[in-house]
């Protein structure tokens, strides 16, 4: 193998399946002063970007009326885990037009089996 | 002062421990062997010859070459130059070792050549408007005054050859050092395009040649 495929594999991590549409908790390590503890984003994934050790994924929530959306590597060493907690149904690859939705139209339909 | 010859592979991004992301390049450096020691006595400055990268065949290297590097009995390198390194004998390995993590250092190499451009590319000369029946759109414009000084200063920029230069970058941090695979990371890029040969040194690793007296 070719020396920056060795030096980025060892920067991979094992990620669970996720898709777009789905909502997901993402634990990440938050670093206070001197002390570190685990704050969790919980989400839904609008989209995913770039491949191997430079993927992205975007998860978006609303927080008190307020859409807050996060850009995380995916490979990143602050991610402690990643939860998958409903599944939803949806037919593209990136969800910006969640934007600009209020209340339920904001809602993505949950895959039931 | 510690130099040693590389050749760029490439590059890539890594994650510091604080989960920021860093941009690295990947070099090969080394292992070099030291094939001749210039002194000031006989040539008229300090240097030391080193090689680097054995993939060239035998039959392709001069009879006059391949004596030079029976003086040390090495193998045939591909790339010679001289850096200005001290305490080194003649046959002996440089290797990666000689830097650590968070070294800084300079790196030397030929920048990608982008042929005879225009002011605008080369020198960021803003042009003209491109529309409106302007006639002005990409020419430099004037280049001096008229009755003096009666020719174009020199050092005027004017369209020319671009890249294809020596070009170094200073103050590099070294990110990371692998012994094993006599691999180099440093931080941000360095000139030239993947597969460039490159001197990388602390301070400055090039010997300034004398001036030759006519």
């Amino acid at each position: 193998m070719n020396a920056i495929k060795t030096i980025e594999e060892a920067f991979k991590k094992e990620i669970p399946h996720f898709r777009i549409g789905d909502t997901v908790k993402v634990s990440m390590k938050v670093k206070e002063g001197e002390k570190e503890r685990i704050q969790a984003f919980q989400g839904v994934v609008i989209g995913r970007k770039g491949g191997g050790i430079r993927e992205n994924f975007i998860v978006r929530k609303v927080s008190y009326g307020v859409g807050v959306e996060r850009i995380i590597p995916l490979h990143s060493p602050l991610i402690e885990s990643i939860e998958v907690v409903k599944k939803g149904v949806v037919r593209r690859a990136k969800l910006y037009f969640l934007r600009g939705k209020k209340g339920k139209a904001g809602k993505i339909k949950e895959q039931t089996l | 002062m510690k130099a040693i010859l590389g050749k760029k592979l490439g590059m890539t991004q890594i994650f510091a421990g604080d989960g920021r992301i860093v941009p690295v390049t990947v070099i090969e450096a080394g292992p070099c062997r030291v094939l001749q020691i210039k002194d000031k006595a006989r040539d008229g400055y300090d240097a030391v010859q080193v090689g680097f990268d054995l993939n060239r065949k035998e039959k392709n290297v001069s009879k006059q070459m391949l004596g030079h590097f029976k003086k040390t009995s090495s193998p045939a390198f591909r790339f010679l130059r001289e850096i200005s390194i001290e305490g080194f004998k003649e046959g002996e390995e440089i290797t990666v070792d000689i830097f650590a993590k968070g070294d800084v250092v300079d790196i030397s190499g030929v920048s990608k050549g982008k042929g005879f451009q225009g002011v605008m590319k080369r020198l960021n000369y803003r042009g003209g408007p491109s529309s409106h029946g302007s006639m002005f759109n990409r020419a430099p414009g004037s280049i001096g005054s008229s009755s003096f000084p009666s020719r174009v200063w020199k050092n005027k920029g004017l369209p020319g050859q671009m890249g294809n230069v020596t070009v170094t970058t200073k103050n590099l941090e070294v990110v990371d050092v692998n012994r094993e695979r006599n691999l180099l990371l440093v931080k941000g890029s360095i000139p030239g395009a993947t597969g460039n040969y490159l001197i990388i040194g602390s301070e400055k690793p090039i010997p300034a040649k004398p001036v030759k007296e006519s």
